[in-house]
């Protein structure tokens, strides 16, 4: 596709420093998170993070399994309430923020098996599903991520990567203004993956929201995030910035190389642990 | 016609070839004197019996009174049923207060309170109605908590992070999750509100199918009493028949009714 050939780095400060201004501009909210801790029982899955994310960047979340990450997204739409800390959504410090502008997206569909896609698609609407423009969005969104044609269809018939499409375009239907992934592309097969990377990528450049994404995949995050944070014991291990330019060349010496760099912060510890 | 339609009427009409044979052997080897009339009269003689019966406006009475009575009883037990399922399903609170107490009396087989039943009503229509709404209480109730207690979670969680109001949750994400199940227990409530009707109506009636067949037992009238039978088969094929469609029809995102 690149047909010409720029020093790299160049192209990484012009990328940012053109995206700048409209990241500064975005729809999307800030988010504060402050000593945020959560314990189930006796079990603290988080022990206090601190971070905080600008308007409209994409952060990708990764960590091994229970390391507390989804339970971090389940705090911040309102899944769960934390035990400890607090965090905030938006500028403002009351915390107020319109249901509708957090979407979540789930690593299953959790489509409704009775309603058509269309009709799926309308609750992503919430309060705003009785208003008169409300179809029209949730075509148009539809159509947004290529199933238009399927508007009618029961979700039972479609194709697990569909279902997934169908998902994304609910959350998107109300124009979020903060996206929660939960790893939602998990259960997909590799090709599929992709496909729904580069989706997201897409409607993420088209509309701004800050993104959130929970994964298990080290190469999802690195090619999809400005930002790479990686939890360990309930704890910020490491915040990586990513300034590489979009979009991101699967496999390319900059993306493999900082995915060692965080693969090496996850099994630091687990190498020593194995010696022993 | 397509291929593909007429294809589908011939497959309907396969499950009737059974039946049909059935019914010209069963005549065949009446009009050959190999089963006696006094045993089992032949199809003809009990379709000259149920014409007979159906000139003289009795069978239309007796038949009326007893779709009255399965209609009225189911819609009083299947509507409490349904309400008390639905409310034990959707709350704790209430299922511990209920629950327990509706399993001790789900374990009395209803049909034997028919002697304390024609105590306290006589052979009134009270009597009858108050057997077939006892006799499908319990599948509508039981099947209908089941339905509820059984939607994902994982949608109910997704209905409230999209801020669906309980009263849209209920409409939108419970009773459609519900519904085969509702719908297992409507269809075993027909059955059972067939069965109570012909218990109570040959025990303690003065009308209504199975009153026509105790009368007709009196008289040694057999053909009546078999046409009382075939009857009760033909309304229960009919009222099975209406919930499978109705079934159809609500439930056509259900992948096993989804047509291929």
């Amino acid at each position: 596709m690149n047909t010409h050939v720029l020093p790299r780095a160049d192209i990484a400060t012009a990328f940012t420093r053109a995206e700048a201004p409209r990241a500064a501009a975005s729809a999307g909210l800030p988010i504060r998170i402050a000593g945020l801790r959560k314990a189930f029982g006796g079990n603290e899955v988080l022990r206090g993070l601190d971070f905080e994310v600008p308007a409209g960047e994409f952060v990708a979340i990764v960590g091994r399994s229970g390391c507390g990450k989804s339970t971090l997204l389940r705090l911040l739409v309102g899944l769960d309430q934390p035990t400890g800390g607090a965090f905030r959504i938006g500028p403002h410090a009351d915390n107020t923020v319109d249901r509708d502008e957090v979407r979540v997206m789930f690593q299953e569909p959790r489509l409704l098996p009775w309603a058509s896609v269309l009709a799926n698609v309308e609750v992503g609407l919430g309060s705003g599903r009785k208003s008169a423009d409300g179809r029209e969005k949730a075509l148009h969104t539809l159509a947004e991520v290529g199933l238009a044609d399927r508007r009618d269809e029961w979700p039972s018939v479609l194709s697990g990567g569909q279902k997934q499409r169908v998902a994304l375009a609910r959350a998107l239907v109300s124009q979020p203004r903060v996206l929660a992934f939960d790893e939602p592309l998990g259960a997909l097969d590799a090709l599929t993956r992709i496909s729904m990377q580069r989706l997201l990528e897409r409607v993420w450049l088209d509309q701004r929201f800050t993104a959130l994404l929970v994964t298990h995949d080290v190469a999802e995050a690195v090619t999809l995030a400005d930002r790479v944070l990686v939890i360990e014991e309930g704890r910020i291990a490491l915040d990586l910035r990513i300034n590489l330019p979009r979009p991101r060349e699967r496999g390319s010496a900059e993306v493999a190389a900082l995915e060692g760099q965080i693969l090496h912060q996850l099994f630091k510890d687990a190498k020593a642990g194995e010696d022993a | 016609m397509t291929a593909a339609a007429e294809r589908k009427g011939l497959q309907g009409l396969t499950q009737w070839i059974l039946p049909v044979a059935i019914i010209a052997i069963w005549q065949l080897l009446a009009s050959i004197g190999f089963i006696p009339a006094r045993v089992l009269p032949a199809p003809s003689e009990v379709i000259v019996a149920g014409w007979k019966l159906l000139l003289s406006g009795e069978l239309v009475k007796n038949m009326w009174v007893s779709f009255w009575r399965a209609t009225v009883g189911f819609a009083i037990g299947g509507g409490i049923g349904f309400a008390l399922g639905l409310a034990n399903g959707l709350s704790r609170r209430s299922e511990r207060v209920l629950d327990s107490t509706l399993q001790m009396v789900r374990n009395i087989p209803h049909l034997a309170l028919i002697p304390l039943v024609i105590l306290w009503f006589g052979i009134d229509e009270s009597a009858k109605i108050f057997l077939v709404a006892l006799g499908v209480f319990f599948p509508v109730y039981i099947n209908t908590q089941h339905g509820i207690r059984n939607v994902d979670p994982q949608l109910v969680e997704m209905g409230r992070t999209y801020g669906m109001t309980p009263a849209t949750l209920f409409w939108r994400v419970y009773l459609p999750g519900a519904l085969p199940s509702i719908f297992v227990g409507l269809r075993y409530a027909l059955g059972i509100m067939w069965l109570t009707l012909i218990v109570a109506e040959t025990i303690a009636a003065s009308s209504g199918i199975g009153y026509m067949a105790m009368q007709a037992r009196e008289f040694l009238l057999v053909d009546i009493v078999v046409l009382s039978i075939l009857i009760y088969a033909l309304l229960g094929k009919l009222a099975d028949s209406a919930a499978r469609l109705l079934e159809r029809l609500c439930l056509s995102w259900h992948p096993a009714f989804q047509k291929t």
